[in-house]
């Protein structure tokens, strides 16, 4: 086991050192993470406020829809936008297979459902608890949306974070459609793959303490910003 | 009253978004995709050979490591310029079938038998890999096999087929079939004390080896022949047939030759060059 013991050691030298080459793939993995994000909120809470709010035939199999494709297998991700964007498939003349852009089109599918999904969950309680008077102001159900939205700002920062984990931590479709080309399309959980795979165990599971640190950061940073904004909201 | 904070908060994303977008795009305009294999990109050699072509041609290789199947698949439906693997029948197949050009030697090194140092099947130093795997057979001692439709699949195949043992009919029993690559694969061997039959670039730089150990080498039967073919530019009008000629004419001339016998692991030569032009 002393395997953990030099993998920490070895990841605080890394981030010490400044090496470029990690830090251009710690910025490549954040680029298209926060990316895809940030396209799948954009997608995500309408497609969940809508399920929320609306009041629709097909709307309950919808849900369970949405909510089943949050377990969407990566690896089935990532071979579906490969035949989408490969020269063979339809999308080819686009060019885009292997570049951070088809990373970024897989790490969408992925995240969107999981945002749509809890945004759905959100805004219906919000709606079941404030239906009434919203009514009673004579708000219709659509214009209601934005404020439902707004007064469930932290729990959907919940949401956009889960989608976020998500995508910093999935391989399976990355390494597929990005290829893992080193300085390229390598990220994080490919070079960690990568290294796994030449047997340099510790290097892998340093990189993994790094991956971790950024996640950490990445949520820390966005908790202080959801404190700060509930007591401006409450003061 | 208007909270700022969410907003300053999509602001800091943006300015993330930015501030990263050019570390991103500095790549070269000019490169082309080559399909090859994880024994290659395992090893380290494209890390260390390709940055003197980018010098000299301006042109910067981008490598996808796959398995030998998957590579070929891959170069079948377009999605690279150049394939550079090592199952002989299956490449010239590929340029039968007209979806490559021309098939160019370009090294080789050899396969061996890695196993636990105990050697449950007593196959160690054996030079005959035909009556070792038949060995392993015999006494069912764990054997993990790539199981991926790779070059180093393929090999192991053909010499399971030569001993005459059924190993689809002992998958899940002693004959393991990973279904990944050659690193993952040693991983799993080592964790179950299995036998793998590994090529020799990929072991010698391999760095969880533990206790396990070359135990067969030296059979003609595991000449390993890497091929280079460039992808037929009538099929996939979109392959840079100019740019992956030259990498190809590089690599198969004398300085990517020279290049290729130039990589070492310590002081062991990894790959060696073999093109005939």
């Amino acid at each position: 086991m002393q395997d953990f013991a030099s993998s920490f050691f070895l990841a605080v030298s890394l981030i010490l050192s400044g090496d470029p080459e990690l830090w251009s793939i710690v910025l490549l993995s954040l680029k298209v993470s926060l990316t895809a994000v940030a396209i799948a909120a954009m997608i995500g809470m309408p497609i969940g406020a809508a399920l929320g709010v609306g009041r629709f035939a097909g709307r309950r199999a919808l849900i369970v829809l949405i909510n089943a494709l949050m377990g969407l297998p990566p690896v089935v991700v990532g071979l579906m936008v490969y035949l989408l964007l490969s020269n063979s498939g339809p999308l080819g003349v686009l060019q885009l297979l292997y570049t951070p852009t088809a990373m970024i089109i897989a790490q969408v599918i992925l995240v969107t459902p999981i945002v749509a999904a809890l945004t759905r969950q959100v805004v219906e309680d919000l709606d079941a608890e404030y239906a009434e008077q919203l009514r009673s102001m004579g708000v219709s159900r659509l214009a209601s949306v934005p404020t439902l939205l707004w007064d469930g700002r932290t729990s959907l920062m919940t949401a956009v974070l889960a989608g976020f984990g998500r995508a910093t931590a999935e391989v399976g479709a990355v390494i597929i459609v990005g290829g893992n080309i080193n300085h390229v399309t390598r990220v994080m959980t490919t070079a960690i793959a990568l290294e796994t795979s030449k047997g340099n165990l510790a290097l892998a599971l340093a990189l993994g303490a790094i991956l971790m640190l950024i996640a950490i950061s990445v949520n820390a940073a966005v908790g202080l910003l959801g404190v700060r904004s509930e007591r401006v909201a409450h003061a | 009253m208007v909270n700022p904070r969410p907003l300053l908060a999509f602001a800091a994303m943006l300015a993330i978004h930015f501030i990263v977008g050019p570390a991103v795009s500095v790549a070269q305009d000019r490169f082309i995709i080559v399909q090859s294999t994880t024994s290659t990109e395992n090893s380290g050699l494209f890390d260390t050979i390709l940055p003197a072509f980018a010098d000299e041609s301006g042109i910067e290789v981008r490598v996808v490591a796959v398995g030998t199947g998957q590579a070929i698949k891959n170069a079948q439906n377009g999605d690279g310029d150049v394939l550079l693997v090592h199952a002989r029948p299956a490449e010239e197949k590929f340029v039968a079938d007209g979806w490559g050009v021309q098939r160019f030697d370009v090294m080789y090194n050899d396969f061996v038998v890695v196993g636990p140092e105990d050697d449950p099947a007593g196959v160690g130093g054996s030079r005959d890999a035909v009556a070792a795997l038949r060995k392993i057979g015999e006494s069912k001692a764990p054997f993990a096999s790539r199981g991926d439709d790779s070059g180093t699949h393929k090999a192991e195949l053909q010499l399971w087929k030569e001993t005459g043992i059924d190993v689809g009919s002992a998958s899940g029993e002693w004959y393991r079939e990973t279904g990944s690559g050659m690193g993952a694969t040693l991983n799993t061997a080592i964790g179950m004390g299995a036998y793998a039959l590994t090529d020799r670039a990929t072991w010698i730089s391999y760095g969880n080896k533990a206790g396990h150990k070359v135990l067969v080498e030296g059979d003609p039967k595991l000449f390993n022949q890497y091929g280079v073919i460039l992808v037929n530019p009538d099929k996939h009008p979109n392959v840079k047939a100019e740019e992956g000629q030259a990498f190809i004419d590089w690599l198969t001339g004398p300085e990517g030759q020279a290049a290729i016998a130039g990589f070492k692991d310590g002081d062991q030569q990894l790959f060696f060059p073999n093109a005939r032009r």
